[in-house]
């Protein structure tokens, strides 16, 4: 069988083998928790940015096995093959979003993420308290999702969004940086 | 000709004002109100909604239309299924534009209340809404 692209994987899973619902749904669901979030940390915004890493992170770890076994696909060979599954596959199966790779550093280490298109932002607008349109990083749950996933596969990255168009930005950027491959390693103490 | 336009809450609590003009026959889009009309003008229209209270479970239409007058003005309503009611102060009778122009309001208050960040009968601070609703006077009345 020839070797797929990415970008057929994606789009073949998304059809024939993800069960879809409601976007509003999700969209709603996602925003209460956010809105729920600020309230019960009364509005420290860079506390609610930690969780929802936190809690991408959680999600990252388990959706990374759901990914592999869906598509049975390759070991990726270079971080390049990885950011393309990331986006083409990864976000195409779970959100039906493609964000453009964009601005790779020199090393090949670092590249970006253009979300054209967000389903978690529709209808929000961020609270007008002054405070949130600087600190607030409303989508952050996914900077966590490829944080927790990539290091299953033994990529230690950071991800952080740089630009959000609810803050008025014209685009929403986040910027995904490998920091170490992480080598196969022996539990402290086990012989 | 100028409008009053008042969002009410469910619990009877004003929760978007706005006074615009015409843009039709030359005017600018800002409200020709005297002074002392211009302050009249939330009483005027609080003081209908014991009006619609009554009307609005006799009448199954959203659009409730021209509902009370006071002096040369009228006031029309419309109440949504949550009980949010928009009331309009005008001076002359347009029933259809009124309608079309509170049908896409509705929209509007629609799109604002699924922001996770407002909650039901909380005042409408958004500048976007303001922006959308001055750009509906625009295209309606």
């Amino acid at each position: 069988m020839a070797v797929r692209t990415p970008r057929q994987i994606g789009e073949d899973v998304w059809k024939t083998r993800i069960e879809k619902v409601n976007a509003e749904l999700v969209t709603l669901t996602y925003g209460s928790v956010v809105a729920q979030l600020c309230k019960d940390f009364t509005n420290d915004y860079i506390q609610v940015n930690e969780q929802l890493d936190k809690m991408g992170y959680n999600i990252g770890i388990r959706l990374i096995e759901d990914i592999l076994a869906r598509t049975n696909s390759e070991r990726c060979r270079s971080f390049k093959d990885t950011a393309e599954m990331i986006s083409k596959v990864g976000f195409k199966i779970f959100l039906n979003i493609t964000p453009a790779i964009l601005n790779w550093s020199q090393d090949n280490k670092q590249f970006s993420l253009i979300f054209d298109d967000n389903p978690l932002s529709d209808f929000v607008e961020l609270p007008d308290d002054g405070k949130a349109i600087n600190e607030l990083w409303y989508s952050n749950i996914l900077c966590g999702v490829l944080r927790g996933a990539l290091e299953m596969v033994q990529l230690q990255v950071e991800a952080k969004f740089v630009s959000d168009v609810l803050r008025g930005d014209d685009t929403t950027e986040m910027r995904v940086t490998l920091i170490r491959v992480l080598e196969d390693e022996m539990p402290v103490g086990d012989e | 000709m100028s409008f009053y336009l008042a969002i009410i809450g469910s619990k009877d609590n004003a929760i978007y004002s706005l006074d615009f003009g015409t843009y039709r026959q030359g005017g600018d889009g800002t409200s020709k109100f005297s002074a002392d009309v211009r302050q009249l003008c939330p009483f005027i229209v609080h003081s209908s909604l014991d009006i619609i209270e009554e009307v609005q479970w006799t009448n199954s239409a959203m659009h409730l239309k021209v509902i009370d007058k006071f002096y040369n003005y009228l006031i029309s309503a419309y109440v949504t299924s949550g009980n949010i009611k928009f009331l309009l102060l005008h001076e002359t009778r347009a029933d259809e534009v009124i309608r079309q122009f509170f049908v896409d309001l509705y929209d509007l208050y629609v799109k604002t209340l699924m922001s996770p960040f407002y909650s039901v009968d909380q005042a409408i601070t958004s500048k976007v809404f303001d922006q959308r609703v001055k750009m509906l006077a625009k295209k309606y009345l």
